[in-house]
């Protein structure tokens, strides 16, 4: 058995991360509050760009666009967006993994990084890293999205990618989020959307159909992006939260254990000096 | 819903800016300005930079600035989706004013790629100033 003094320092140990937990999940439970009032808002528009663009496409089936073809080139854009920071149980690893088995040939994957974590990660797997906007995701605008949208509809348009994705965790709500990977381009619209009653009435555009989309699709992939930056940070913040929780749930078991061992020891030490003191009396008779 | 009113949803990526029962709708689009009363044919128009005007219910008008977007008016509503739109009460005419001088000086020097841009931000900043002139 350890001693009372190891005990004791175990103990005390154990306490302060104890602390350190504690204060960070309280921290994350504030930022949480935040994000997720910002992920709420902004999802009322990303919902609309979302409908609005699988309308426009659903009535116009035999539209000729870039952004609806593959450019014929092999390599494939992914954005993934993690966390700069750890200590968020599995939401940085779960992306990872996510784009690991997505199917996606290693060689082929350029990552368009949002997040150290992942990002390093991916880069110590042999994954090719293009750029590295990590410092967004603290806070993140919409002109940043603006900005990296921008970058891949560029390289998409000059011909070097063929194909976006985007990598994200979405939040569900407080205890659910699901990494997700969606792809941006070319543009795939779920079969069940194109039966639903928008499609029924016959929309007019001005301009043409042709530059309507132009200008709407470029609008669609930066709000989409934003939208995964924004749901991304509230997921990362309820991902801390629940893993400081059990982290100060487990630091309080330990505690509990370590004091009971402890108040042991000190028990088994008094009868111990107990015992010798009074066999000394006797020995003495 | 009364025969001439039509419902307005303005939605901005990080807030919903507007909504509300209203008589019409003015905004400038990639095509021209354009008034919308209810029961308009559906239509998707892109926005330009311009000024919104609303006229609710009650016939009091409210105005905003407009940006970038897309409204996509349909039987039921007329959705605004805008990338920016702000209330002349938000606009800070110091940083307006930059702006413009900032534009004006890139479009005399004509630094070729970025003249688009340039243009776009000098529209941009002389619709925020006209507002604030209006109010």
């Amino acid at each position: 058995m350890a001693s009372i003094v190891d005990i004791k320092r175990r103990k005390a140990s154990i306490e302060s991360t104890g602390q350190i937990t504690k204060a960070m999940k309280l921290v994350s439970t504030v930022k949480l509050q935040r994000a997720r009032v910002r992920a709420e808002e902004s999802r009322t528009y990303f919902n609309k760009m979302y409908r609005t663009v699988s309308s426009i496409l659903a009535q116009s089936d035999n539209i000729d666009h870039p952004y609806l073809k593959s450019n014929g080139s092999e390599k494939k854009a992914v954005i993934a967006v993690s966390s700069n920071r750890g200590l968020a149980g599995g939401y940085n690893n779960n992306i990872v993994k996510m784009i690991r088995d997505s199917g996606l040939n290693r060689e082929d994957v350029m990552i368009y990084g949002v997040g150290h974590k992942a990002m390093d990660s991916l880069a110590n797997r042999g994954y090719h890293i293009v750029s590295d906007d990590s410092e967004m995701i603290d806070e993140p605008e919409y002109e940043d999205a603006v900005d990296l949208g921008n970058r891949v509809l560029k390289a998409f348009k000059d011909g070097e990618i063929g194909e976006i994705y985007l990598a994200y965790t979405n939040f569900k709500n407080t205890v659910v989020h699901e990494p997700t990977m969606i792809k941006l381009l070319p543009v795939e619209i779920d079969p069940k959307e194109k039966e639903g009653e928008d499609s029924k009435t016959l929309m007019n555009y001005e301009p043409e159909p042709e530059e309507a989309l132009s200008m709407l699709i470029p609008k669609y992939v930066c709000s989409l992006i934003f939208g995964a930056l924004v749901t991304s940070v509230a997921s990362e913040n309820g991902a801390r939260m629940q893993a400081m929780d059990s982290a100060t749930t487990n630091a309080e078991e330990l505690i509990d254990n370590l004091s009971l061992a402890y108040n042991r020891a000190r028990q088994g030490a008094i009868t111990q000096e107990l015992t010798e003191i009074i066999s000394g009396a006797e020995a003495l008779e | 819903m009364a025969e001439n009113l039509m419902k307005l949803e303005v939605t901005t990526p990080d807030r919903s800016f507007y909504a509300g029962v209203v008589r019409m709708a003015e905004f400038t689009t990639t095509e021209g300005d354009v008034g919308i009363y209810p029961k308009h044919i559906p239509m998707t128009m892109i926005i330009a930079p311009g000024i919104l005007t609303i006229t609710e219910a009650d016939g009091t008008k409210k105005q905003a600035a407009l940006m970038k977007g897309f409204v996509e008016i349909t039987k039921e509503a007329v959705n605004i989706l805008a990338e920016v739109a702000e209330w002349p009460g938000e606009i800070d005419l110091e940083r307006v004013e930059r702006a413009k001088r900032r534009a004006q000086e890139r479009l005399k020097h004509k630094s070729d790629t970025d003249l688009t841009r340039a243009e776009m931000s000098l529209r941009r900043a002389l619709v925020r100033e006209e507002l604030s002139k209006r109010m």
